[in-house]
Protein backbone atom coordinates (compact mmCIF):
# COMPACT_ATOMS: atom_id res chain seq x y z
CA UNK A 1 0.00 0.00 0.00
CA UNK A 2 1.42 3.45 -0.58
CA UNK A 3 0.25 6.71 -1.74
CA UNK A 4 0.70 6.07 -5.14
CA UNK A 5 -1.93 4.09 -5.68
CA UNK A 6 -4.42 7.15 -5.23
CA UNK A 7 -2.59 8.34 -8.41
CA UNK A 8 -5.00 5.74 -10.54
CA UNK A 9 -7.72 8.12 -11.69
CA UNK A 10 -10.89 5.41 -10.74
CA UNK A 11 -9.63 5.19 -7.16
CA UNK A 12 -8.61 8.50 -6.68
CA UNK A 13 -12.49 10.01 -7.53
CA UNK A 14 -13.98 7.12 -5.86
CA UNK A 15 -11.97 7.81 -2.92
CA UNK A 16 -12.50 11.37 -3.23
CA UNK A 17 -15.88 11.92 -4.35
CA UNK A 18 -17.83 11.21 -0.58
CA UNK A 19 -15.04 13.76 0.60
CA UNK A 20 -15.98 16.19 -1.47
CA UNK A 21 -18.86 17.42 0.65
CA UNK A 22 -17.42 17.29 3.96
CA UNK A 23 -14.55 19.52 3.07
CA UNK A 24 -16.87 21.84 1.27
CA UNK A 25 -18.85 21.90 4.60
CA UNK A 26 -16.09 22.52 6.32
CA UNK A 27 -14.38 25.31 4.45
CA UNK A 28 -17.71 26.84 4.23
CA UNK A 29 -18.11 26.72 7.58
CA UNK A 30 -14.51 27.56 8.51
CA UNK A 31 -15.22 31.03 6.44
CA UNK A 32 -18.25 31.60 8.09
CA UNK A 33 -17.73 31.56 11.18
CA UNK A 34 -13.63 33.43 10.72
CA UNK A 35 -15.59 36.06 8.30
CA UNK A 36 -18.79 36.85 10.74
CA UNK A 37 -15.75 36.90 13.77
CA UNK A 38 -13.44 38.30 12.00
CA UNK A 39 -15.84 41.55 10.56
CA UNK A 40 -18.29 41.74 13.50
CA UNK A 41 -16.81 40.14 16.69
CA UNK A 42 -13.38 42.18 16.79
CA UNK A 43 -12.95 45.40 18.09
CA UNK A 44 -11.55 48.43 15.30
CA UNK A 45 -8.07 49.13 14.82
CA UNK A 46 -6.85 52.33 16.89
CA UNK A 47 -5.10 53.80 13.98
CA UNK A 48 -7.00 51.96 10.83
CA UNK A 49 -10.55 51.91 11.98
CA UNK A 50 -12.84 49.44 10.23
CA UNK A 51 -10.31 48.98 6.92
CA UNK A 52 -8.24 46.90 9.21
CA UNK A 53 -10.69 43.88 8.85
CA UNK A 54 -10.35 43.55 4.91
CA UNK A 55 -6.87 41.55 6.42
CA UNK A 56 -9.62 38.45 7.04
CA UNK A 57 -9.80 38.18 3.31
CA UNK A 58 -6.91 39.49 1.92
CA UNK A 59 -3.95 37.51 3.80
CA UNK A 60 -5.56 34.44 3.17
CA UNK A 61 -6.32 34.97 -0.51
CA UNK A 62 -2.39 35.98 -0.47
CA UNK A 63 -1.16 32.45 1.12
CA UNK A 64 -3.28 30.73 -0.98
CA UNK A 65 -1.53 32.42 -4.09
CA UNK A 66 1.69 31.55 -3.26
CA UNK A 67 0.72 28.04 -2.21
CA UNK A 68 -1.22 27.02 -4.95
CA UNK A 69 1.68 28.06 -7.44
CA UNK A 70 3.89 25.93 -5.30
CA UNK A 71 1.24 22.55 -5.38
CA UNK A 72 1.81 23.30 -9.38
CA UNK A 73 5.22 23.00 -9.23
CA UNK A 74 5.38 20.13 -6.81
CA UNK A 75 2.39 18.37 -9.26
CA UNK A 76 4.39 19.29 -11.87
CA UNK A 77 7.46 17.23 -10.81
CA UNK A 78 5.62 14.40 -9.85
CA UNK A 79 4.25 14.24 -13.12
CA UNK A 80 7.43 14.30 -14.82
CA UNK A 81 9.00 12.18 -12.81
CA UNK A 82 6.50 9.15 -12.12
CA UNK A 83 4.01 10.49 -15.01
CA UNK A 84 0.74 9.81 -13.21
CA UNK A 85 -1.77 11.59 -15.27
CA UNK A 86 -4.12 12.19 -11.72
CA UNK A 87 -0.77 14.67 -10.97
CA UNK A 88 -0.90 16.33 -14.02
CA UNK A 89 -4.51 17.37 -14.02
CA UNK A 90 -4.37 18.52 -9.99
CA UNK A 91 -1.41 21.30 -11.94
CA UNK A 92 -3.74 22.22 -14.62
CA UNK A 93 -7.31 22.16 -12.28
CA UNK A 94 -5.04 24.27 -9.75
CA UNK A 95 -3.91 27.37 -11.96
CA UNK A 96 -7.21 28.79 -12.36
CA UNK A 97 -7.99 28.23 -8.72
CA UNK A 98 -4.73 30.07 -7.89
CA UNK A 99 -5.20 33.12 -10.55
CA UNK A 100 -8.37 33.72 -8.39
CA UNK A 101 -6.54 33.80 -5.45
CA UNK A 102 -4.17 35.98 -6.71
CA UNK A 103 -6.56 38.31 -8.08
CA UNK A 104 -8.63 38.90 -4.64
CA UNK A 105 -5.38 39.96 -3.36
CA UNK A 106 -4.79 42.12 -5.47
CA UNK A 107 -8.02 44.09 -5.57
CA UNK A 108 -8.67 43.55 -1.49
CA UNK A 109 -5.26 45.10 -1.35
CA UNK A 110 -6.28 47.87 -3.77
CA UNK A 111 -9.35 48.35 -1.76
CA UNK A 112 -7.31 48.38 1.50
CA UNK A 113 -4.26 50.57 0.59
CA UNK A 114 -6.81 53.45 -1.25
CA UNK A 115 -8.35 54.73 2.43
CA UNK A 116 -4.35 53.53 4.50
CA UNK A 117 -1.85 54.76 1.58
CA UNK A 118 -4.24 57.11 -0.14
CA UNK A 119 -3.55 55.25 -3.23
CA UNK A 120 -4.99 52.23 -5.14
CA UNK A 121 -1.87 51.09 -6.29
CA UNK A 122 2.01 51.48 -5.81
CA UNK A 123 5.30 49.94 -7.54
CA UNK A 124 5.74 48.99 -3.91
CA UNK A 125 7.83 45.59 -3.94
CA UNK A 126 5.16 43.16 -2.35
CA UNK A 127 2.35 44.52 -4.73
CA UNK A 128 5.03 44.12 -7.75
CA UNK A 129 5.63 40.80 -7.16
CA UNK A 130 1.81 39.59 -6.99
CA UNK A 131 1.27 41.16 -10.23
CA UNK A 132 4.45 39.25 -12.19
CA UNK A 133 2.95 36.50 -9.91
CA UNK A 134 -0.55 36.93 -12.22
CA UNK A 135 1.37 37.19 -15.15
CA UNK A 136 2.91 33.78 -14.36
CA UNK A 137 -0.39 32.03 -14.16
CA UNK A 138 -2.09 33.99 -17.08
CA UNK A 139 1.32 32.27 -19.60
CA UNK A 140 0.59 28.99 -17.94
CA UNK A 141 -3.23 28.55 -18.34
CA UNK A 142 -2.63 29.94 -22.05
CA UNK A 143 -0.21 27.43 -22.18
CA UNK A 144 -2.08 24.50 -21.42
CA UNK A 145 -5.01 25.85 -23.53
CA UNK A 146 -3.08 26.44 -26.45
CA UNK A 147 -1.63 22.95 -26.77
CA UNK A 148 -4.10 19.88 -27.63
CA UNK A 149 -2.57 17.15 -27.11
CA UNK A 150 -3.04 16.43 -23.34
CA UNK A 151 0.34 14.82 -22.84
CA UNK A 152 2.55 17.23 -24.68
CA UNK A 153 0.57 19.85 -22.54
CA UNK A 154 1.26 18.26 -19.37
CA UNK A 155 4.94 17.99 -20.53
CA UNK A 156 5.39 21.52 -21.99
CA UNK A 157 3.53 23.12 -18.57
CA UNK A 158 5.58 21.17 -16.41
CA UNK A 159 8.55 22.76 -17.36
CA UNK A 160 7.18 26.02 -17.67
CA UNK A 161 6.12 25.80 -13.87
CA UNK A 162 9.45 24.47 -12.90
CA UNK A 163 11.29 27.18 -14.86
CA UNK A 164 9.22 30.28 -13.77
CA UNK A 165 9.40 28.92 -10.16
CA UNK A 166 12.95 29.71 -10.51
CA UNK A 167 12.22 33.38 -12.21
CA UNK A 168 9.02 34.06 -9.81
CA UNK A 169 11.74 33.84 -6.77
CA UNK A 170 14.14 35.61 -8.45
CA UNK A 171 11.50 38.34 -9.84
CA UNK A 172 10.70 39.31 -6.13
CA UNK A 173 14.48 39.44 -5.00
CA UNK A 174 15.28 41.61 -7.63
CA UNK A 175 11.49 43.52 -7.30
CA UNK A 176 12.50 44.14 -3.18
CA UNK A 177 16.37 45.10 -4.81
CA UNK A 178 14.52 47.69 -7.15
CA UNK A 179 12.01 49.55 -5.08
CA UNK A 180 11.68 49.49 -1.46
CA UNK A 181 8.02 49.86 -0.38
CA UNK A 182 4.80 50.45 1.61
CA UNK A 183 3.49 47.34 2.35
CA UNK A 184 4.44 46.18 5.95
CA UNK A 185 6.06 42.78 6.59
CA UNK A 186 4.54 39.38 7.55
CA UNK A 187 2.55 39.59 10.47
CA UNK A 188 2.67 36.59 11.24
CA UNK A 189 6.60 35.14 10.91
CA UNK A 190 6.65 31.50 11.09
CA UNK A 191 9.85 30.96 11.40
CA UNK A 192 10.63 33.02 14.59
CA UNK A 193 7.22 32.38 15.76
CA UNK A 194 6.57 35.79 17.23
CA UNK A 195 3.89 38.00 15.84
CA UNK A 196 3.10 41.45 15.52
CA UNK A 197 -0.67 41.18 15.34
CA UNK A 198 -2.51 40.86 18.61
CA UNK A 199 -4.87 37.89 19.59
CA UNK A 200 -8.34 39.11 18.93
CA UNK A 201 -7.17 39.97 15.02
CA UNK A 202 -5.48 36.96 15.44
CA UNK A 203 -7.76 34.14 15.83
CA UNK A 204 -10.62 34.69 13.26
CA UNK A 205 -7.73 35.19 10.98
CA UNK A 206 -6.01 31.47 11.43
CA UNK A 207 -9.75 30.39 10.86
CA UNK A 208 -10.34 32.10 7.66
CA UNK A 209 -6.67 31.00 6.78
CA UNK A 210 -7.85 27.57 6.82
CA UNK A 211 -11.17 27.85 5.32
CA UNK A 212 -9.49 29.45 2.37
CA UNK A 213 -6.86 26.33 2.92
CA UNK A 214 -9.75 23.74 2.74
CA UNK A 215 -11.74 26.26 0.06
CA UNK A 216 -8.56 25.80 -2.22
CA UNK A 217 -8.54 22.12 -1.55
CA UNK A 218 -12.28 21.52 -2.08
CA UNK A 219 -11.71 23.35 -5.18
CA UNK A 220 -9.12 21.66 -6.71
CA UNK A 221 -10.34 18.38 -5.98
CA UNK A 222 -13.73 19.11 -7.94
CA UNK A 223 -11.76 20.51 -10.75
CA UNK A 224 -9.24 17.49 -10.74
CA UNK A 225 -12.37 15.47 -11.19
CA UNK A 226 -14.33 17.02 -13.70
CA UNK A 227 -11.33 17.13 -16.03
CA UNK A 228 -10.53 13.59 -15.23
CA UNK A 229 -13.70 12.87 -16.75
CA UNK A 230 -14.02 15.51 -19.36
CA UNK A 231 -10.82 13.03 -20.53
CA UNK A 232 -12.55 9.99 -20.22
CA UNK A 233 -15.31 11.30 -22.33
CA UNK A 234 -13.40 12.70 -24.48
CA UNK A 235 -11.56 8.67 -24.58
CA UNK A 236 -15.23 7.31 -25.05
CA UNK A 237 -15.62 9.71 -27.90
CA UNK A 238 -12.72 8.85 -29.86
CA UNK A 239 -13.28 5.13 -29.34
CA UNK A 240 -16.58 5.52 -30.89
CA UNK A 241 -15.28 7.27 -33.74
CA UNK A 242 -13.31 4.65 -34.97
CA UNK B 1 29.19 22.87 -32.47
CA UNK B 2 30.76 25.22 -34.33
CA UNK B 3 29.71 24.37 -37.74
CA UNK B 4 25.93 24.33 -37.09
CA UNK B 5 26.80 28.09 -35.18
CA UNK B 6 28.09 29.23 -38.29
CA UNK B 7 25.19 27.71 -40.38
CA UNK B 8 23.44 30.05 -38.27
CA UNK B 9 25.18 32.81 -38.66
CA UNK B 10 24.97 32.31 -42.18
CA UNK B 11 21.40 31.74 -42.57
CA UNK B 12 20.56 34.75 -40.69
CA UNK B 13 23.02 37.03 -42.96
CA UNK B 14 22.14 35.69 -46.15
CA UNK B 15 18.25 35.06 -45.97
CA UNK B 16 17.65 38.85 -44.56
CA UNK B 17 15.26 39.60 -41.77
CA UNK B 18 17.03 38.17 -38.61
CA UNK B 19 20.23 40.63 -38.65
CA UNK B 20 18.56 44.48 -39.29
CA UNK B 21 15.04 43.90 -38.34
CA UNK B 22 15.74 43.63 -34.61
CA UNK B 23 18.09 46.76 -34.69
CA UNK B 24 15.09 48.64 -36.95
CA UNK B 25 12.84 47.77 -34.32
CA UNK B 26 14.94 48.79 -31.22
CA UNK B 27 15.66 52.30 -33.59
CA UNK B 28 12.06 52.80 -33.72
CA UNK B 29 10.67 52.18 -30.69
CA UNK B 30 13.45 54.73 -29.16
CA UNK B 31 12.86 57.36 -32.16
CA UNK B 32 8.86 56.92 -31.05
CA UNK B 33 9.16 57.52 -27.19
CA UNK B 34 10.19 61.25 -27.79
CA UNK B 35 6.69 61.88 -29.58
CA UNK B 36 4.87 60.38 -26.83
CA UNK B 37 6.44 62.07 -23.98
CA UNK B 38 7.61 65.08 -25.60
CA UNK B 39 10.55 66.41 -25.99
CA UNK B 40 12.11 68.21 -22.63
CA UNK B 41 15.63 66.90 -22.25
CA UNK B 42 15.39 66.53 -18.53
CA UNK B 43 12.21 64.12 -18.77
CA UNK B 44 14.19 62.13 -21.62
CA UNK B 45 17.49 61.80 -19.72
CA UNK B 46 15.90 60.46 -16.61
CA UNK B 47 13.55 57.85 -18.35
CA UNK B 48 16.14 56.94 -21.05
CA UNK B 49 17.60 54.13 -19.17
CA UNK B 50 14.66 52.08 -18.89
CA UNK B 51 13.49 53.37 -22.63
CA UNK B 52 16.66 51.73 -23.99
CA UNK B 53 16.26 48.31 -21.63
CA UNK B 54 12.71 48.33 -22.44
CA UNK B 55 13.34 48.69 -26.42
CA UNK B 56 15.97 46.23 -26.41
CA UNK B 57 14.12 43.75 -24.66
CA UNK B 58 11.12 44.01 -26.85
CA UNK B 59 13.82 44.24 -29.91
CA UNK B 60 15.00 40.59 -28.77
CA UNK B 61 11.83 39.29 -27.84
CA UNK B 62 10.56 39.60 -31.91
CA UNK B 63 12.80 38.15 -33.77
CA UNK B 64 12.51 34.47 -30.88
CA UNK B 65 9.99 32.81 -32.98
CA UNK B 66 12.63 32.30 -35.97
CA UNK B 67 14.83 29.95 -33.63
CA UNK B 68 13.30 27.31 -34.08
CA UNK B 69 10.30 28.02 -35.88
CA UNK B 70 11.99 27.87 -39.45
CA UNK B 71 14.17 24.37 -38.89
CA UNK B 72 10.73 22.95 -37.21
CA UNK B 73 9.32 23.46 -40.36
CA UNK B 74 11.76 22.59 -43.14
CA UNK B 75 12.65 19.15 -41.02
CA UNK B 76 16.28 20.46 -40.10
CA UNK B 77 15.22 20.09 -35.90
CA UNK B 78 14.53 16.36 -36.26
CA UNK B 79 17.76 16.05 -38.04
CA UNK B 80 19.66 17.72 -35.14
CA UNK B 81 17.98 15.90 -32.79
CA UNK B 82 19.36 12.95 -33.86
CA UNK B 83 22.61 14.13 -34.68
CA UNK B 84 25.40 12.99 -32.64
CA UNK B 85 25.51 16.88 -31.16
CA UNK B 86 23.22 16.59 -27.85
CA UNK B 87 19.92 18.47 -27.97
CA UNK B 88 20.93 20.69 -25.09
CA UNK B 89 24.15 21.05 -27.21
CA UNK B 90 22.05 22.67 -30.08
CA UNK B 91 19.58 25.01 -27.70
CA UNK B 92 22.95 26.17 -26.45
CA UNK B 93 23.95 27.23 -29.85
CA UNK B 94 20.62 28.31 -31.24
CA UNK B 95 20.86 30.90 -28.21
CA UNK B 96 24.28 32.39 -28.39
CA UNK B 97 23.57 32.60 -32.33
CA UNK B 98 20.17 34.80 -31.71
CA UNK B 99 22.99 37.00 -29.37
CA UNK B 100 25.08 37.55 -32.27
CA UNK B 101 22.44 38.34 -34.63
CA UNK B 102 20.27 40.57 -31.94
CA UNK B 103 21.75 41.37 -28.69
CA UNK B 104 25.32 41.88 -29.85
CA UNK B 105 24.19 44.57 -32.55
CA UNK B 106 21.51 46.07 -30.01
CA UNK B 107 24.89 46.23 -27.75
CA UNK B 108 26.70 48.10 -30.14
CA UNK B 109 23.52 50.40 -31.55
CA UNK B 110 22.25 51.63 -28.02
CA UNK B 111 24.81 54.58 -27.48
CA UNK B 112 24.18 56.11 -30.42
CA UNK B 113 20.42 55.77 -29.66
CA UNK B 114 21.67 57.56 -25.93
CA UNK B 115 22.37 60.11 -27.51
CA UNK B 116 19.24 60.39 -29.10
CA UNK B 117 17.43 60.50 -25.78
CA UNK B 118 20.28 62.91 -24.11
CA UNK B 119 21.61 60.22 -21.71
CA UNK B 120 23.55 61.17 -18.75
CA UNK B 121 27.76 61.09 -20.05
CA UNK B 122 28.57 59.00 -17.37
CA UNK B 123 26.05 56.38 -17.82
CA UNK B 124 27.45 55.51 -21.35
CA UNK B 125 29.91 53.07 -20.01
CA UNK B 126 26.61 51.30 -17.51
CA UNK B 127 24.36 50.99 -20.94
CA UNK B 128 27.06 48.97 -22.69
CA UNK B 129 28.16 46.59 -19.92
CA UNK B 130 24.92 46.00 -18.82
CA UNK B 131 23.20 45.54 -22.17
CA UNK B 132 26.57 43.10 -22.89
CA UNK B 133 25.71 41.13 -19.94
CA UNK B 134 22.33 40.96 -19.38
CA UNK B 135 21.14 40.42 -23.85
CA UNK B 136 22.54 36.76 -23.79
CA UNK B 137 19.85 36.29 -20.58
CA UNK B 138 17.61 37.47 -22.72
CA UNK B 139 18.39 35.35 -25.78
CA UNK B 140 18.70 32.35 -24.01
CA UNK B 141 15.26 32.77 -21.88
CA UNK B 142 13.51 33.28 -25.24
CA UNK B 143 14.96 30.31 -26.70
CA UNK B 144 13.65 28.04 -23.65
CA UNK B 145 10.27 30.02 -24.80
CA UNK B 146 10.64 29.61 -28.78
CA UNK B 147 11.22 25.79 -27.42
CA UNK B 148 8.05 25.75 -25.69
CA UNK B 149 5.90 26.80 -28.15
CA UNK B 150 7.63 25.09 -31.35
CA UNK B 151 4.76 23.07 -32.27
CA UNK B 152 2.27 25.80 -32.03
CA UNK B 153 0.39 27.15 -35.44
CA UNK B 154 0.01 30.53 -33.81
CA UNK B 155 2.78 30.05 -31.15
CA UNK B 156 3.81 34.08 -31.42
CA UNK B 157 1.61 35.62 -29.03
CA UNK B 158 1.57 32.83 -26.57
CA UNK B 159 5.15 32.85 -26.56
CA UNK B 160 5.98 36.83 -25.53
CA UNK B 161 3.07 35.86 -22.51
CA UNK B 162 5.14 33.40 -21.64
CA UNK B 163 8.38 34.91 -21.98
CA UNK B 164 8.14 38.48 -20.95
CA UNK B 165 7.48 37.55 -17.05
CA UNK B 166 10.75 35.39 -17.28
CA UNK B 167 12.26 38.98 -18.46
CA UNK B 168 11.85 41.13 -15.72
CA UNK B 169 14.63 40.20 -13.57
CA UNK B 170 17.01 40.92 -16.02
CA UNK B 171 15.29 44.07 -16.83
CA UNK B 172 15.13 45.63 -13.48
CA UNK B 173 18.66 44.59 -12.75
CA UNK B 174 19.75 45.91 -16.32
CA UNK B 175 17.64 49.28 -15.92
CA UNK B 176 18.97 49.85 -12.41
CA UNK B 177 22.72 49.49 -13.57
CA UNK B 178 21.79 52.25 -16.39
CA UNK B 179 20.14 54.14 -14.08
CA UNK B 180 23.22 54.09 -11.15
CA UNK B 181 25.35 54.77 -13.35
CA UNK B 182 23.13 58.34 -14.95
CA UNK B 183 23.55 59.42 -11.08
CA UNK B 184 26.83 58.77 -10.64
CA UNK B 185 26.10 56.15 -7.89
CA UNK B 186 28.11 52.62 -8.13
CA UNK B 187 26.63 50.40 -10.24
CA UNK B 188 28.51 47.09 -9.38
CA UNK B 189 25.61 45.52 -7.51
CA UNK B 190 23.02 45.00 -10.13
CA UNK B 191 25.70 44.33 -12.82
CA UNK B 192 26.81 41.64 -10.51
CA UNK B 193 23.65 40.81 -10.40
CA UNK B 194 22.55 40.70 -14.64
CA UNK B 195 26.10 38.58 -14.71
CA UNK B 196 24.80 36.22 -12.64
CA UNK B 197 21.34 35.75 -14.34
CA UNK B 198 22.87 35.52 -17.52
CA UNK B 199 25.58 32.50 -16.40
CA UNK B 200 22.32 30.78 -14.95
CA UNK B 201 20.60 31.36 -17.87
CA UNK B 202 23.49 30.04 -19.90
CA UNK B 203 24.06 26.72 -17.33
CA UNK B 204 20.27 25.82 -16.68
CA UNK B 205 18.04 27.06 -19.32
CA UNK B 206 19.69 24.65 -22.24
CA UNK B 207 18.58 21.71 -20.33
CA UNK B 208 15.12 22.61 -20.39
CA UNK B 209 14.77 24.11 -23.76
CA UNK B 210 16.11 20.75 -24.87
CA UNK B 211 13.15 18.68 -22.71
CA UNK B 212 10.72 21.24 -24.12
CA UNK B 213 12.01 20.45 -27.59
CA UNK B 214 12.16 16.56 -27.18
CA UNK B 215 8.49 16.84 -25.95
CA UNK B 216 7.60 19.03 -29.22
CA UNK B 217 9.10 16.68 -31.60
CA UNK B 218 7.51 13.73 -30.19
Amino acid sequence: MSIWEYANPKKFITITTPLVPWILGLAIACLVVGLVWGFFLTPDDFRQGSTVKIIYLHVPAALMAINAWFMMLLASLIWLVRRHHVSALVARAAAPVGIVMTLITLITGAIWGQPMWGTWWAWDPRLTSFLILFLFYLGYIALWEAIEDPDTAADLTSVLCIVGSVFAVLSRYAVNFWNQGLHQGTSVPVVTGGRTISDVFFVPLVICMMGFGLLFFVLVLIRTQTEIRVRRMRAIQLRMRS
Amino acid sequence: MISLLRRDLTLALRAGGGFGLGLAFFLIVVILVPFGVGPEATVLSRIAPGILWVAALLAALLSLDRIFALDFEDGTLPLLATSPLPLEGVALIKGIAHWIITGLPLTLAAPALGFLLNLETSAYVWLLASLALGTPALSMIGTFGAALTVGLRRGGLLMSLLVLPLYVPTLIFGAEAVRRGALGLDATTPLLMLAGITLFSFALLPFAASSALRVNLR
